[in-house]
C-alpha cells in the first residue's frame, strides 16, 4: 500500500506545528544572545569607523561575517595596511574553533538533516548560538536553530550600525569600557554551567590554564591568539573525555 | 587601504569565517561510536569559552586593573546567573566606574 508512506493532511501540518514551535523556541533563546551582542557590536562598529572604514562596510562585514573575534582580528588588520594574505590567515586561524563547534553540533542535529539545511544552519555558528544550543536538551532542529540564529543576527548587524554612527558622539573613556563586553557574555554562558557541573568547571579551569601558559610562559608565549585558544580547547576537552566520560544516555 | 581591496579582504574574512563553520556539519552526518570523542566534543563549548575569556579579558578594555575589576564584576553577577545582558552591561559599568575612579 503505496498510500501509507504518504503523510496525511494532518501529520504534515503536526510536522509543521512542531517545526514552527521550535523556531520560537530557539527565538526565545536568541533574545539575551542579541541584548548582549550590542554592546560588543557597538564596539565594533565603533573601532571600524575611527579606523577610517565606512560605516556602510563595517554594517557589511557583520553581515557577512557575523563573528566576534575573527573580524575584530581581520578589520584591524585592514586598518594597518596588513596584506590580503595576512588578513585572511588571520582571520582563517581564530576562525578555526567553529570546525570543533561545527563538528560538536553534527552529533546533536538529527542524521537525516538535508544537506542544504545544513549549510544554511552553518552560518549561524557563533560562540554564544553554539554555547545555548549545545546545553540545549535532545537533538537540534533547522526551526530551532534558525530561530535561535535569528534575533543574534540582526542585533550584531544593528549595534553595528549604532557603534559606527555614533563614534564621534561617544566619550573616549565608554568606549573603552565596552570592550569587556564580549568577554563578559563568554562568563555569563561558562560559569553558570561550572557551578552546576564539576566536569566543566574542570574543563573551563583547564583551558583557561593552558592559554594563559600559552600567553605568559617562556616559548610558548610567541602562539598567536587563534593558535592558543584551539590548543587550549583540544587539550582542556581531551582532559574532561578522559576523567569525566559521558554516558551514552547523558551525551543525547 | 583602498575601498575595493578592503572588500576584497571583507569576503575572504566571510569565506574562511564560513568554512570552519559548515564543512565538519554538511560532511559529517554519522554519531561517532567513540565514547572518548563523544565526550571530547560535549566538552567543547567550556574550554572555547574558557580559553577565550583568559587571559584575553585582561586586555579588552586598554587598562589592566580595570579590566581584572570588570571580570570579577562579570564573575559575581554571573554567578548568580543574571543573564548575558545583565552581565555586559554591569561588566562595562564597572569597568567605566573604575577608569573613572582610577585616574
Amino acid at each position: 500500500m503505496k498510500s501509507l508512506n504518504v503523510p496525511t493532511h494532518r501529520q504534515t501540518t503536526a510536522v509543521k506545528k512542531r517545526g514552527s514551535a521550535d523556531f520560537f523556541h530557539g527565538l526565545r533563546q536568541g533574545i539575551p544572545i542579541a541584548l548582549g551582542y550590542i554592546p560588543v557590536s557597538f564596539t565594533f562598529g565603533l573601532m571600524a569607523v575611527n579606523g577610517g572604514i565606512p560605516v556602510w562596510t563595517a554594517i557589511l562585514i557583520s553581515l557577512s561575517n557575523l563573528t566576534s573575534a575573527g573580524q575584530f582580528a581581520g578589520t584591524n588588520l585592514i586598518i594597518a595596511n596588513a596584506s590580503l594574505l595576512e588578513i585572511t590567515l588571520t582571520t582563517f586561524v581564530v576562525n578555526i574553533r567553529y570546525m570543533l563547534m561545527s563538528l560538536s553540533l553534527s552529533q546533536k542535529v538529527a542524521p537525516q538533516m538535508a544537506f542544504l539545511k545544513r549549510c544554511i544552519m552553518a552560518f549561524g555558528i557563533t560562540d554564544e548560538t553554539f554555547a545555548i544550543a549545545s546545553l540545549e536538551k535532545g537533538e537540534i532542529t533547522f526551526g530551532y536553530f534558525l530561530g535561535l540564529v535569528t534575533c543574534p543576527y540582526w542585533g550584531w548587524a544593528l549595534g553595528t550600525a549604532l557603534g559606527a554612527l555614533t563614534s564621534s558622539v561617544l566619550p573616549r573613556t565608554i568606549q573603552s569600557s565596552m570592550g569587556i563586553a564580549l568577554y563578559a557574555m563568554f562568563i555569563a554562558l561558562v560559569v553558570p554551567a561550572a557551578k552546576k557541573s564539576r566536569a566543566a568547571f574542570v574543563v573551563a579551569i583547564t583551558a583557561i590554564f593552558i592559554s594563559s601558559l600559552f600567553h605568559w610562559a617562556p616559548y610558548f608565549a610567541r602562539t598567536s591568539g587563534g593558535w592558543s585558544i584551539i590548543f587550549a580547547t583540544i587539550i582542556a576537552s581531551a582532559v574532561g573525555a578522559f576523567f569525566y566520560p559521558r554516558g551514552d544516555d547523558e551525551i543525547e | 587601504m583602498k575601498l575595493s581591496n578592503t572588500l576584497i579582504a571583507v569576503f575572504l574574512m566571510a569565506v574562511v569565517t564560513y568554512m570552519p563553520r559548515v564543512l565538519p556539519i554538511a560532511v559529517f552526518k554519522k554519531k561517532l561510536k567513540s565514547r572518548f570523542l563523544r565526550s571530547f566534543l560535549f566538552y567543547v563549548p567550556y574550554a572555547v569559552l574558557g580559553a577565550m575569556t583568559f587571559p584575553g579579558i585582561l586586555y579588552s578594555t586598554g587598562n589592566i586593573y580595570s579590566s581584572a575589576i570588570g571580570m570579577g564584576a562579570a564573575l559575581i553577577l554571573a554567578y548568580f546567573e543574571q543573564g548575558l545582558m545583565k552581565v555586559a552591561i554591569g561588566a562595562i559599568l564597572t569597568v567605566y566606574i573604575s577608569v573613572t575612579l582610577l585616574k
